[in-house]
């Protein structure tokens, strides 16, 4: 009885993401393998950048060594100011601006973008004292950053990515080439 | 017996001549006896007497016969142009328009436009108060007509100081208001302060350019307005008019003014009654109910809101154009509100009905399975600005039903109870990022107890300060609050429904229909009423 009921709310659990957000994607980020993004669209049209799933740095039981908001000599994620209602002084980013750089402790190391055109708000600062976090929350606690695209823009930048079923599609892809003998 | 002496003679054959109607020269001769103004007939007859012995010009009256207004005149033309006694006779019909008052005080005090108009409104009212607006070029005509008979009244050896003519506006009013209040059925027409205002405009497009003079010669009384109103107002044009030498106007302006060939026309009269303010309490039952209109790019996204349900009945009872609201704080859509109720306040503009007994009111107060109105009062316009009193100092109760995802027993949730003064650190929460600045805010929960529901569900009831995001503390909001439940129950959480209940709340107002009253005395003492047309 208990166990019955504990997979029933398990699968009727409503949880914030799918009550609010939309889920889009982004996968091979630059053209490197699998390194997929996860954006989450809030109805209010502010986008949180999290990793998707299938991120190399989420396999074979990676840890981190690092995250580096400093992405080059000038410019630092970490030195973002926002403010007043219209958030002013954000960091504008485009598709391809990098976010962060994520080592691992076996020395791979990844950079995470934007993947959307908009204001930078806030990147995450949780991360830089627990890592641990991106493992293991990646799609909540261990976000990347909050991105709030301009008001015109909020419905054409989700032209450039890949819903749900479009994203599951590339991925079953994915596992049907690697299980055919090259 | 008109107080007209003899040293008045002058001013009034040259008026006359000059074109000026019998008030306008009861004006320029300072008669302050408001009667006089209202009787022409006698007027003209008083002015006969004083008319030149001497040749008087014959007043030619070839014009067509007009409608006569109810109060317009007729003076007995001088026969022969030589006179003894003389008498000037208008014939009748005789529609020569004044050229001061461009016909304001001769047919235009007519008083059918101003009591249909209130018949109509259908307003509830014991006083009203007129208000009359003036094309701006009465105050240059004037000028020109003072300047005109200035300087007999310098020769006389005596003075006649501008602010000592009596005004057109004043004069109008004297001769309406009487009659206005007898043709409704005896109301005072008061003479400073009403909750009722009927507003009178004329203009009268054909002189407007009259003032443009004004515009080269004293360029800095004049400054370009933002909306495209004329520049040519009132003050501005008095003001330039006390500034031009006498000499520079006389080179600008006819002196006396040209004659007009029609007077002025009447605008659409406008009735005003003062905003009435209402407040009271509300409960919401319903979770899908925002507080206001919830409207993107014209449609309507949500059915019905908070404000419309309960400015309803009052709206209509009040039969008011419309109402500004506003309440102590406010929910979230999916939020009820259980308790005594939310504080409101409700301002409705225009009301045309406004006595209401406490039984009246009572029937007023919304009652639905979506919404409860409680404690509908009037009260005073103070009410509107106390609502946001005190937001920030008042504490708040919640009850938020909460879900698990690890299984959790009695024991397990115990602790909660326990926890005091519990300070947060709350991002702004993502789902009103768009509309708040970022910031961190800090909050403190008061304390908590649980009610265990099932493995997965429970109830929490807080106590918090008040600006504290309940939902974000349950489920964390990306960790961007802290702490929160989901690492105090060391699993994720989410809340599935809350209710704010509202205690300790001392309603912000206290006015009761006794204060209403006291205050309502003071208030007609001096004050001056600010209006707000929706």
């Amino acid at each position: 009885m208990e166990s019955v009921e504990h997979e029933d709310t398990k699968a009727n659990a409503p949880s914030v993401i799918d009550r609010y957000y939309t889920r889009w994607y982004r996968a091979d980020m630059k053209g490197k393998p699998c390194e997929d993004h996860c954006i989450l669209q809030h109805s209010n049209r502010i986008c949180v950048i999290t990793l998707a799933e299938t991120h190399p740095i989420l396999q074979n039981g990676r840890t981190i060594k690092c995250i580096n908001y400093q992405i080059s000599n000038g410019c630092s994620r970490l030195k973002n100011k926002v403010s007043g209602k219209s958030k002013r002084g954000g960091q504008f980013l485009t598709d391809f601006a990098p976010l962060c750089r994520i080592t691992c402790t076996d020395e791979t190391e990844y950079t995470i973008y934007s993947c959307i055109r908009g204001r930078l708000l806030e990147v995450n600062e949780n991360i830089l004292e627990t890592p641990n976090l991106l493992l293991e929350k990646p799609s909540t606690e261990g976000y990347i950053a909050v991105i709030l695209p301009k008001f015109e823009e909020s419905k054409s930048i989700t032209e450039n990515l890949l819903n749900r079923d479009e994203f599951e599609n590339i991925i079953s892809k994915r596992s049907s080439a690697q299980s055919q003998p090259s | 017996m008109l107080p007209l002496k003899e040293k008045d003679k002058p001013i009034i054959q040259k008026l006359l001549s000059a074109g000026c109607c019998a008030r306008c020269i009861l004006r320029f001769c300072c008669v302050s006896v408001q009667a006089a103004y209202r009787k022409p007939p006698e007027v003209r007859l008083m002015l006969q007497t004083y008319k030149s012995k001497d040749a008087a010009e014959s007043e030619t009256s070839e014009d067509p016969p007009n409608k006569r207004a109810k109060l317009e005149t007729s003076i007995t033309d001088a026969q022969s142009e030589e006179g003894a006694a003389a008498v000037v006779k208008l014939k009748d019909g005789d529609s020569r328009v004044c050229v001061v008052c461009l016909g304001i005080l001769q047919e235009l005090c007519g008083t059918t436009q101003i009591t249909e108009a209130v018949k109509a409104g259908n307003y509830e009212f014991d006083t009203l108060v007129l208000s009359v607006s003036l094309p701006a070029q009465l105050c240059v005509r004037e000028h020109s007509c003072w300047l005109h008979v200035k300087k007999e009244v310098r020769e006389k050896g005596l003075v006649l100081n501008k602010d000592d003519v009596i005004q057109v506006k004043e004069a109008f009013k004297w001769i309406m208001q009487g009659m206005v209040a007898k043709e409704l059925g005896g109301t005072a027409v008061v003479t400073k302060v009403s909750p009722f205002e009927v507003s009178v405009e004329f203009t009268h497009s054909e002189t407007d350019a009259d003032c443009h003079f004004l515009a080269a010669t004293c360029p800095d009384c004049f400054k370009p307005t933002k909306n495209k109103q004329s520049v040519f107002t009132r003050m501005a044009v008095v003001k330039a008019l006390e500034k031009i030498p006498d000499g520079k106007f006389l080179k600008h302006y006819p002196c006396p003014p040209k004659q007009p060939t029609s007077s002025c026309s009447p605008q659409e009269v406008q009735c005003l009654r003062v905003s009435v303010f209402v407040a009271g309490r509300y409960n919401k039952f319903c979770r899908s109910l925002p507080q206001t209109p919830w409207v993107i790019d014209g449609e309507r996204r949500m059915e019905s809101s908070v404000e419309e349900l309960i400015a309803a009945p009052i709206l209509s009872a009040f039969r008011a154009d419309g109402f500004n609201f506003s309440s102590s704080g406010r929910e979230d859509v999916d939020v009820r509100t259980l308790g005594n109720g939310r504080p409101f306040a409700m301002e409705l503009l225009n009301p045309h009905k406004s006595r209401f007994s406490k039984e009246q009111m009572k029937q007023l107060q919304e009652s639905s399975d979506k919404i409860k109105v409680r404690d509908l009062q009037i009260v005073t316009r103070e009410a509107m600005s106390r609502m946001k009193e005190g937001e920030e100092e008042k504490t708040k109760s919640y009850t938020a039903l909460v879900w698990t995802q690890k299984p959790i027993q009695r024991e397990d949730i115990s602790f909660i109870d326990d926890i005091k003064d519990l300070t947060l650190d709350q991002k702004t929460p993502l789902r009103v990022l768009h509309r708040r600045a970022l910031a961190v805010r800090q909050r403190a929960i008061h304390s908590m107890s649980t009610r265990f529901l099932d493995s997965h569900h429970f109830y929490l009831r807080l106590k918090t300060q008040a600006g504290t995001y309940i939902k974000e503390f349950v489920h964390g909001d990306f960790g961007r609050t802290n702490p929160n439940l989901c690492q105090l129950l060391k699993t994720n959480t989410d809340i599935l429904e809350l209710d704010v209940e509202m205690k300790n709340m001392v309603l912000p107002f206290l006015c009761t229909y006794w204060y209403l009253f006291a205050f309502k005395c003071i208030k007609n003492c001096h004050f001056s009423l600010k209006q707000n047309v929706k």
